[in-house]
């Protein structure tokens, strides 16, 4: 069995793991327990299997990826293998821009090349100048290859002013989609539970769309967070694209205010209760500020949902 | 010929640990006298270092060393027989929920007993 590794091919003796394969050939990679508990030593799987043991207690997000763990990995056949980051950038046009609230655009993107990935993941924008940031995907595959990023429109922001005034066919550069927050399939019955704040809850509609799409059958619940009632900026009802893919399935579109006294988080912990039988059989995603992202994790795994079933993708601070 | 199977493999690996530590972790952050110790912690790091820990105290494969368990628990301030108390009985309910039985949960307890001086500071 051959490992290819940073353009370099290690021949692993039989039985034995990537972990120690490669250390033997002198490549030290990250490693801590070395029995698939600390997940210290993930990497990719670029092309070839790393056989199902590798990716034991794995998220199913992170297993549909390619993750790996290399202490666990005795590959049945060769592996091509890339630490667990990617950071290819391809050029981009802006499509079109809209505003879907005073502090709310859509961004239409369409990437020189075709690009792979899942809805709910994000990817990085970065425009002339140099400035970048990340945002998440709002939109399914299209035909075009387009895809629509909503982007918080900050006063004097140097990416999201610059979008707002961006003209047809301005370029800029994307990089590799990442994140854990998307649908995997393999659990059509489980309830899922998506709550997001803000601009959060873009990538999460997308994720249930994507779900319902994938003909998932269990119950599907969005709650949309925001501070104040003009926030919610897709409105209180379920929005049409949402509605439209339920065809016949159980979806639920809750909002929260936060001025209001209504807390996400506490929403979140009670649909739990509604959706699930019980709550390790859940699914959930999350999207959103810091602060709220880690409140809700905290609170759905106290309410019984393994972590591995939690699927977070938390905005940083908002830099303007 | 007998097979002596250690606790961890008897509850199945590594993927029954992750899920006994989350069970235990769970307990532990909804005791009053514990949890006000873990809001600033990382959960993930912490259920890491919690499930190589319980792998080691259940016999499994491992490289745990716990050098930094004393300077870990310093930090925390005063800590008394009370919360390594608390702990232990959290980790005896975990295991019992994944049907460990009593002799090796007694077992596992004596192991992590071991570690008290450590982290109390004495």
């Amino acid at each position: 069995m051959r490992v290819t590794f940073e353009g370099r091919e290690y021949e692993l003796r039989p039985g034995e793991s990537v972990l120690d394969g490669m250390a033997r050939h002198g490549v030290r990679l990250p490693s801590a327990c070395r029995s698939g508990t600390c997940q210290a030593c993930l990497l990719r799987a670029v092309s070839g299997d790393p056989g199902p043991a590798a990716r034991r207690g794995l998220k199913p997000a992170w297993a549909a990826s390619g993750y790996f763990l290399a202490c666990l990995a005795r590959p049945p056949a060769d592996l091509v293998i890339a630490p667990p980051g990617g950071t290819a950038r391809i050029p981009a046009t802006v499509e079109r821009v809209r505003r879907l609230a005073a502090d709310v655009l859509s961004v239409r993107l369409r990437p020189g090349r075709p690009l792979r990935f899942e809805p709910g993941q994000h990817l990085t924008v970065t425009r002339e100048g140099g400035v970048t940031r990340t945002y998440s995907i709002a939109s399914l595959p299209t035909a075009t290859g387009d895809i629509e990023l909503h982007v918080r429109l900050y006063p004097g922001g140097a990416m999201s002013g610059w979008l707002a005034g961006a003209r047809r066919g301005a370029a800029v550069t994307v990089g590799s989609p990442a994140g854990e927050c998307f649908y995997v399939p393999g659990s059509p019955r489980a309830p899922l539970l998506l709550a997001g704040t803000g601009t959060g809850i873009a990538p999460l509609l997308a994720v249930a769309r994507q779900a319902l799409a994938s003909g998932h059958q269990g119950p599907v619940a969005v709650l949309h967070g925001s501070a104040t009632r003009p926030g919610l900026y897709l409105g209180t009802r379920c929005p049409a694209p949402l509605a439209a893919a339920a065809r016949g399935r159980t979806v639920t579109w809750r909002t929260c205010v936060l001025e209001a006294g209504e807390d996400i988080v506490s929403a979140a912990v009670a649909e739990l209760g509604v959706l699930a039988a019980g709550p390790a059989s859940a699914r959930a995603f999350l999207c959103g500020g810091p602060g709220v992202v880690r409140r809700l994790r905290r609170q759905l795994f106290l309410a019984g949902m393994p972590l591995a079933a939690i699927a977070a993708d938390q905005f940083a601070a908002a830099a303007p | 010929m007998t097979t002596e199977l250690s606790l961890y493999e008897r509850l199945g690996g590594a993927l029954a640990i992750r899920a006994v530590t989350e069970s235990f972790y769970r307990r532990v952050l909804s005791d009053d006298l514990l949890a006000p110790y873990f809001d600033d912690v990382d959960m993930d790091r912490q259920i890491a270092k919690q499930a190589a820990f319980l792998t080691m105290a259940l016999g499994g494969p491992h490289e745990y060393t716990g050098r930094d368990i004393r300077a870990a628990h310093a930090r925390l301030g005063p800590l008394g027989d009370e919360h390594f108390d608390a702990v232990i009985a959290h980790l005896a309910a975990a295991l019992r929920e994944f049907g460990a039985g009593e002799a090796e949960i007694a077992e596992a307890g004596a192991i992590a007993g071991s570690l008290r001086d450590d982290v109390l500071n004495r």
